[in-house]
């Protein structure tokens, strides 16, 4: 079999500098250890050139199981920007807490190495592969701060959900395989779009597989998981979490669905529409609670999650549904882009302001803007970018959803739209109320100057100009037609 | 500047504040007296180019765009940047710019606690371009942006100079008034489809109307209803508007009812009417019980009020009330009545919250029971002058407030569009309810001024020093004085501007 070694540059390159970031910190001692981060971002440049070049090529190799098309390039460089970022904020916080930097940065970037292979994978084995290369480094991570009861519990947690939810979709996918007779999730669409489709058994391990992606992007009922394990996380696994691997499985989640199970969209669809519905309400009815900003946080994104599902409600199956397909696939990648640039940020303001104080209450950045304009600034822009304020890229996400909705009017459409709406204004409540915190209330006395350092000042610099500039001229990313190029190929 | 090329007057117009309010932030906090100077230089540079703009207006050809700009800006979903004005937009446009800069000048006195002139100003700046830009914009989703655009700023005005409850009534606007717009976003998106057209463009869409189908047209109607409703506020929408107003800091108070308020009028007019004109025909009715319930609610309300800054902020719900009215009516008249209520009452609103502004800082109180009368005795300038507002609020002729309310209702007795056949006697009986409503206007003012100007002062007032008008409320007043009593017995520097552009309009409405 011959292999298309340039298709897999990127991932190449993520591994050879995973390899060399164990060594190096095998070879340095104390303080230099810390010095293996530029080198893991100095890879990850290369890996983000190495992609750029794919762009607007067409290339499938190991079989048909491996495609790398603009609908994975893209992915892949979204990835790879949010591992710049989380390198970014990662220096400080990881050299201070004395982690084993080494091993840290060699798992992040394993996972990372998971993340590229879902969106290019076309078999329900690459997809598991990927998935389990994403989650297993994760684990290890999220209980890096040993001598912390809370890290090891939400290790635990996180350990525990997440290999409940790999084992169903497994059996999901045992299922799968039993009805289509292959892996290879073209196959599984012709397949099953040749049987009645309503065979409930075949239904169920549709759900199944779905499931499993359910637990990975935190949609209610299966984001237990989330707010602990983000509460108890090393920060930057958690902004890792809330980000990278949730779009990792977004897009694992469009992958199988809208080109395995494309004939069973009519079923999988309006389920996935009350999940968005379910989750978006949840997260924000319980996010407006919270008094911890990790937590909000978190609960936040599991309404994101809502979100970002809802494009998915609108699948339908048959040879006009490409029209609405296309729509939500492009609202769904678009989302997913806009919400990494303002999750990562707002997660840099609160690391930059835990690492020096190890406070993280909502009421511990009062007078946030008198201590240090540019996070103050940088946290309500992201704040008010996640709410969909206008000028901010988040307007312009939940724009392409409605667009999306908007594209072939239903009742059940025009719900989703009404709940997007409500829930939006639930969910300005609450980023509000850190906002005026921040701008509103005094600082108590004593606390100690913000130093957020270089490289964490200057992601949430970047960040911020992105969410203003991307406010400005969605434009400049939202011309992706090619991304959905998928489509035609279920 | 020949109106037809000179699209740059108005872009530069538009974002001369946002520039300035980028460089306001760069100055150094220290200098105090520099930010509030630079912030009138850069309000008054506006003002003399919108000045300029307003002056070379080509008046006979108001009907028609000019100073357009229009340029592709987001490609994916056929937005573009276009701008342009006509004789509906010149007013408020021009009433945005005046009182941004009288509100630049009158900021050159202290400010409320936390003071921070550097970041209210910038604020301030930065709302004048969401507002302004709000009424030239003619892209649907530019409108959006620039309309969505004055709530961050507003919020953080109310939250952070207002007063006791500025948590409470920051949140409140900004929930409210987001509410609505969302709505609002998700039918423009209907209307895009339902076009056609592939284009956002107001004039294009208007001159396609009407399309789709009645439910379509009801439905689209509804959601943009509760984005513009929620803004003016319509009763029963109002409820943000008192607290808001109450809290907000004078300035905050003066442009929220002079031009933030306006917006959602303006949409109605702009947007709403001529593009889903089979909507507004059958929303028109209720539109109009909407607005004259209103009009006596808001009367009641104002009677009730022991707080004079409370007061004037329920009289804006039934001023509003008016204003609704007459686009309730639905013919040339109503529009026009409609917009002169809107720049009538942006004026004259306007200033009676800078008086009560002024009040405050004098009494420190704004309990109409505390101040107890007297105030012609104490403060002479200042008794008259609030006597003089207060009456034009009320609606007396000769002054600017009379031209908003009684053509409204003379228009709603005809309303357009076939109203008149099938709801003739219900507009009737709004008329006379509304009618009543003009009566306890005058009710709640004049007991309002017998309360606070007429009588001796009480014993708390009558040794304190309180000092009469100054000379930087002078400046910051005079134009808007002057404006209330011009506008009053000459009425026909609105109309005479507005009238193509109406007719237009009405054109649109196949009224």
């Amino acid at each position: 079999m011959q292999i298309d070694f340039i298709a897999i540059l990127p991932e190449i390159v993520l591994t050879v500098t995973a390899l060399l970031v164990l060594a190096a910190d095998l070879a340095l001692r104390g303080d230099a250890k810390q010095f293996v981060n530029p080198l893991a971002a100095f890879g990850t440049v290369g890996a983000i050139v190495a992609t750029v070049v794919l762009w607007g090529s067409e290339r499938v190799t190991f079989g048909t199981m491996y495609v790398v098309d603009d609908f994975a390039v893209l992915f892949k460089l979204l990835f790879l920007g949010t591992l710049l970022a989380i390198l970014g904020i990662s220096w400080r916080y990881v050299a201070e807490h004395r982690f084993f930097q080494g091993e840290y940065y060699f798992l992040l970037l394993t996972s990372f190495i998971g993340m590229m292979l879902m969106p290019s994978s076309r078999d329900l084995i690459m997809l598991f592969i990927a998935l389990e290369t994403v989650s297993v480094p994760a684990f290890v991570m999220v209980g890096m701060r040993k001598r912390d009861l809370y890290s090891s519990e939400s290790a635990l947690k996180f350990f525990l959900l997440g290999v409940l939810s790999a084992a169903l979709m497994l059996f999901g996918m045992s299922m799968v395989y039993g009805f289509a007779g292959t892996t290879d999730l073209v196959g599984i669409a012709a397949a099953i779009s040749g049987e009645t489709a309503s065979v409930p058994l075949l239904l169920g391990s549709v759900m199944l597989v779905i499931v499993g992606f359910g637990f990975k992007i935190s949609a209610v009922p299966f984001h237990f998981w989330a707010p602990d394990t983000y509460a108890g996380a090393p920060m930057p696994v958690a902004a890792m979490l809330a980000v990278a691997s949730k779009a990792a499985g977004f897009a694992g989640l469009v992958v199988v669905a809208f080109i395995a199970f494309e004939p069973v969209a009519d079923v999988w669809g309006p389920m996935l529409g009350v999940l968005a519905v379910l989750t978006m309400t949840v997260g924000n009815l319980i996010a407006l609670q919270q008094r911890d900003l990790i937590r909000l946080l978190a609960y936040s994104s599991v309404a994101q999650a809502g979100y970002i599902l809802i494009p998915f409600g609108l699948a339908r199956t048959g040879p006009e549904a490409a029209v609405v397909n296309a729509a939500a696939i492009e609202a769904v990648v678009f989302y997913l882009i806009a919400y990494a640039v303002m999750n990562l940020g707002a997660f840099g303001v609160a690391i930059a302001v835990e690492r020096r104080t190890g406070l993280r209450s909502i009421a511990d950045y009062a007078g946030l803007s008198g201590r240090s304009p540019l996070l103050a600034m940088g946290l309500t822009v992201f704040l008010l970018s996640l709410g969909g304020a206008p000028l901010t890229v988040g307007l312009w996400a939940k724009f392409a959803i409605i667009e999306a909705i908007a594209v072939d009017i239903t009742l059940f459409g025009i719900v989703l739209a009404t709940f997007l709406v409500v829930n939006s204004v639930i969910a300005f409540f609450y980023y509000l109320k850190v906002v005026r915190t921040v701008w509103m209330d005094q600082a108590p006395a004593g606390l100690p100057q913000l130093q957020p350092g270089f490289n964490l000042s200057a992601v949430v610099v970047v960040l911020m100009v992105g969410t203003l500039l991307l406010g400005v001229l969605p434009g400049l990313v939202t011309d992706f037609s090619s991304v959905i190029s998928i489509v035609a190929a279920g | 500047m020949d109106p037809n090329t000179a699209g740059w007057a108005l872009v530069v117009a538009l974002f001369l504040p946002l520039a300035g309010a980028g460089a306001l932030t760069l100055m150094p906090a220290s200098m105090d007296r520099e930010i509030r100077r630079a912030a009138v230089a850069i309000t008054a540079v506006g003002f003399a180019l919108v000045a300029a703009v307003t002056a070379s207006f080509d008046y006979s050809r108001a009907g028609e765009l000019q100073f357009t700009t229009d340029v592709p800006w987001i490609t994916a979903i056929d937005a573009r940047f276009s701008l342009g004005m006509d004789g509906i937009s010149l007013p408020l446009f021009f009433l945005t710019s005046l009182l941004t800069l009288l509100c630049a000048i009158y900021t050159t006195k202290p400010l409320p606690s936390p003071g921070k002139p550097k970041a209210f100003l910038s604020l301030m700046l930065l709302l004048q371009t969401g507002m302004a830009g709000t009424f030239v914009a003619f892209d649907l989703i530019l409108f959006f942006i620039f309309f969505e655009l004055t709530l961050v700023p507003m919020f953080f005005m109310i939250g952070m100079w207002g007063g006791p409850r500025r948590d409470y009534a920051s949140v409140k606007f900004f929930l409210y008034t987001l509410f609505g717009s969302v709505f609002m976003l998700v039918a423009f998106l209907a209307i895009y489809f339902q076009a056609g057209a592939n284009s956002w463009s107001i004039t294009e869409l208007s001159n396609m109307a009407p399309f789709g189908s009645t439910t379509f047209q009801t439905w689209a109607f509804l959601g943009v209803f509760l984005g513009f409703a929620i803004k003016v506020p319509v009763w029963p929408f109002h409820p943000w508007l008192p607290d808001a107003h109450t809290e907000a800091p004078t300035v905050g108070s003066v442009l929220l009812a002079g031009v933030l308020l306006k917006m959602g009028t303006y949409g109605f007019i702009r947007i709403a009417l001529p593009i889903l004109p089979d909507g507004a025909a059958r929303f028109a009715p209720m539109i109009g019980v909407l607005a004259v319930i209103g009009i006596v609610y808001g009367a009641l309300c104002c009677l009730a009020q022991t707080d004079v800054k409370r007061l004037i902020a329920f009289s804006s719900v039934g001023h509003m009330g008016f204003v609704m009215l007459g686009i309730a009516a639905m013919n040339e008249a109503g529009i026009q009545a409609a917009l002169f209520g809107n720049i009538a009452h942006g004026i004259i609103t306007g200033m009676l919250f800078f008086l009560a502004g002024s009040m405050h800082e004098r009494y420190h109180t704004r309990e109409i029971a505390v101040i107890g009368g007297g105030m012609l005795k104490k403060m002479p300038v200042y008794g008259v002058l609030f006597t003089y507002v207060a009456i034009a609020s009320l609606g007396l002729p000769g002054l600017a407030g009379f031209w908003g309310e009684f053509p409204a209702m003379w228009a709603a007795i005809s309303p357009g569009l076939g109203l008149a056949d099938s709801y003739g006697g219900l507009y009737l009986g709004l008329v006379v309810f509304a009618a009543i409503g003009t009566v306890l206007t005058a009710g709640y003012f004049l007991w309002l001024i017998q309360r606070i100007n007429l009588g001796e002062p009480t014993e708390r007032w009558a040794n304190e020093p309180l000092a009469d008008v100054q000379a930087i409320e002078w400046v910051s007043w005079l134009p808007l004085l002057a404006l209330i009593l011009a506008l009053g017995i000459f009425p026909r520097l609105l109309f005479g501007g507005q009238d193509a552009a109406v007719t237009n309009l009405v054109g649109f409405l196949g009224g």
